[in-house]
């Protein structure tokens, strides 16, 4: 996790500015390759940009949409931060949330009682399902030392199958009637336990998750800053002898930090589903938890730098849904991604390495 | 008895392009890189393998651009992740990710292309197994050589030793005089070539055409079979046949008339190897250093 590490680059050392001249130019390249890409395979770029633009920031509707999407990517890379001070390498979001919207969408359909104490219930579910999901692996790591990445990652793959599983089965989730045997989805969710949309239509309104994702941040942030536990965690994450030593119990806390980091997840998939989807299907989940494992990435585990990246990426993939009028794959959005997150990983790992040149100068030998 | 032949035949088509991308993995992990990005490598090998036939004709060219893309996709992941050290499991998220857009996103090729049958007279007409393993593509082949190729220099060669020692205890083995990272690169330039390999195999020798996302997360398969075999290669192997084997079954039992629950069937490979590792944890033992980033100095 060396390259990983928490601090931000700091932009006051000398050296610094080479590094903000490296993430300039690796950003460069990224956006040059990926218009390079547009127009080899014939397409206007100019349109392409605008059609991104127009998807992602024109007027109320778009921005409305951008933060939509960035809100359980979000949620997904807060998780993930969490897991990663404790030294966890979390990597099977995409099925925690998944399992989590599942849980929710058991919760949202069957639990009696008003709309709003549903509403809470199916968010607390989701939360729930995606915290047990990724409590396997934490067992399975605790108890007979799996690698949890390993464990996670082949988690998320067996929770495919099993949402695909419970919306076709008719005593599980599968939808009532004709619709059903169609296409595999569960019932809407009523009107009342959706999530409130805040805002007016059809200007800028976001769905009322964003106040959960927002108090989540800051309830991270400052626990993780400021409190023993957010220590602790940072300890265990550094150097896990050392803190063994002084008396962190590593299963408790690191088990904790894989439970919070599903459940953060879990709670992205139900506001997914109570938020703008409606229903339980089982590619709901389209590489939100991937992305916003790669949005934690690109925030260096920071929190607050989270905030931007995530809105960032959620405004991509809102402008994605507007290429189709240019005849632009909406593949283009994943390249694009992908190549960020790459030019925002290369500099760091650059310097990292540089610096360990200068240091290692005298004991090196090899070329 | 002709069911068994037919789905013995689809389970050894289905085998064959996890195997070469296993070798690969297995020689991979063994030297210390969780490779997740065997993915893009197949998925990429496949693309350029149709595109290549597709330019050319031959889908002989179209192996050779599945194998170099499957190297590029590797150099890529080498060098982030073992002369830079960025975390081996983002380069590897990433690069899937990228691959699977780039891929879908130039997906317009539906010309078909497939290498030749090649039938072993005489083994070929024994019974039930002959056709399913005596009449295939001839890159299946391929296979016979390249399996104690792949035992001989890990387990045997000298380079096999330092790459063992460095997926093992890298901290030691850079004491020795190991070059760390060079080793797992170059394991991963392996893992490269044959995961480009596989997938290359699987389009241009077994479908015959390319469709967006088709390896459809083979890798991780592949990566579950390793992990399913103990980080042996005779494990791996049995790994792939077995999952072969059951995404066959996914296929045929339908057709025979048997009731069954797909999503079970296509979830075992991931369900076997993670029972695989909870209960054989104490012998089923990974490279110890699996996955940690390698940087000289204490730690």
């Amino acid at each position: 996790m060396t390259a990983l590490t928490t601090r931000l680059p700091r932009m006051v050392k000398p050296a610094a500015l080479h590094t903000l001249l490296l993430y300039v130019a690796s950003f460069a390249v990224a956006l040059t390759l990926a218009g390079a890409l547009v127009t080899l395979t014939g397409k206007s770029m100019s349109e392409t940009a605008y059609a991104l633009y127009q998807g992602s920031l024109e007027g109320g509707g778009s921005i409305g949409l951008s933060i939509d999407e960035a809100t359980p990517l979000l949620l997904v890379a807060l998780g993930a931060i969490v897991c990663a001070r404790a030294g966890i390498f979390n990597i099977g979001q995409e099925g925690q949330l998944l399992m989590g919207a599942m849980a929710g969408a058991v919760v949202g359909l069957f639990m009696p009682g008003p709309g709003w104490m549903v509403m809470v219930g199916s968010l607390l579910g989701a939360a729930l399902g995606g915290a047990l999901w990724a409590g396997i692996p934490a067992v399975m790591y605790y108890w007979r030392g799996v690698n949890v990445v390993i464990g996670t990652l082949l988690m998320v793959f067996v929770a495919a199958q099993l949402a695909m599983y419970v919306v076709t089965q008719e005593n599980l989730l599968q939808e009532d009637g004709e619709a059903g045997a169609r296409s595999p989805q569960s019932n809407l969710l009523a009107e009342g336990v959706m999530l409130p949309r805040v805002g007016e239509y059809p200007d800028l309104n976001v769905t009322s998750g964003v106040f959960v994702v927002l108090a989540a941040t800051v309830a991270i942030v400052l626990l993780l800053r400021h409190s023993t536990w957010g220590f602790r965690l940072r300890m265990l994450g550094h150097n896990p002898a050392a803190a063994r030593r002084s008396g962190v119990r590593a299963t408790v806390l690191g088990g904790g930090a894989l439970l919070i980091s599903g459940a953060f997840a879990g709670m992205a998939g139900g506001i997914m589903l109570s938020g703008t989807i409606g229903r339980f299907q089982p590619g709901m989940a389209d590489n939100v938890g991937w992305e916003g494992l790669l949005v934690a990435l690109v925030a260096r585990n920071h929190p607050v730098a989270a905030i931007p990246v995530a809105l960032f990426f959620g405004g991509l993939r809102a402008g994605g849904g507007f290429l189709a009028s240019t005849g632009v794959p909406r593949y283009l959005v994943s390249v694009v991604t992908a190549l960020l997150v790459m030019a925002a990983v290369f500099p760091a790992a650059y310097a990292e390495l540089s610096k360990l040149r200068k240091r290692n100068k005298p004991v090196v030998v090899e070329g | 008895m002709d069911d068994f032949e037919l789905i013995l035949g689809s389970a050894v088509r289905l085998a064959v392009p996890l195997m070469f991308a296993a070798i690969g993995e297995w020689i991979a992990e063994r030297a210390g890189t969780l490779n997740i990005s065997v993915e893009a490598m197949m998925l990429g090998g496949a693309f350029t393998a149709v595109t290549g036939a597709v330019a050319t004709g031959s889908p002989e060219f179209g192996l050779l651009c599945g194998i170099v893309t499957g190297l590029v996709v590797a150099l890529i992941h080498a060098n982030l992740s073992h002369r830079l050290s960025v975390n081996t499991y983002v380069v590897g998220l990433t690069l899937n990710v990228l691959v699977l857009g780039l891929t879908s996103y130039l997906a317009d090729k539906t010309e078909f292309f497939q290498v030749a049958k090649v039938a072993i007279p005489w083994l070929s007409s024994l019974p039930i197994v002959g056709s399913a393993l005596f009449d295939v593509r001839w890159t299946a082949y391929l296979l016979i050589v390249l399996i104690p190729l792949a035992w001989w220099l890990v387990q045997r060669s000298r380079w096999g030793l330092e790459a063992r020692a460095a997926g093992e205890n890298p901290q030691s083995a850079d004491v020795t005089g190991i070059h760390v990272n060079k080793r797992r690169r170059q394991a991963l330039l392996i893992c490269g070539l044959l995961g480009g390999l596989g997938g290359a195999h699987l389009a241009v020798a077994e479908v015959g055409t390319f469709n967006s996302n088709m390896t459809a997360g083979r890798g991780y398969i592949v990566l579950a079979a390793v992990i399913f075999g103990g980080w042996t290669l005779r494990g791996a192997l049995a790994g792939c046949l077995l999952f072969g084997a059951a995404d066959a079954l996914r296929l045929a039992l339908p057709a025979l008339g048997y009731e069954l629950n797909a999503q079970l069937l296509i979830a075992s490979p991931y369900l076997l190897a993670l029972a695989a590792m909870f209960f054989l944890a104490k012998s089923h033992r990974g490279p110890a250093a699996l996955g940690a980033p390698f940087v000289r100095g204490i730690t």
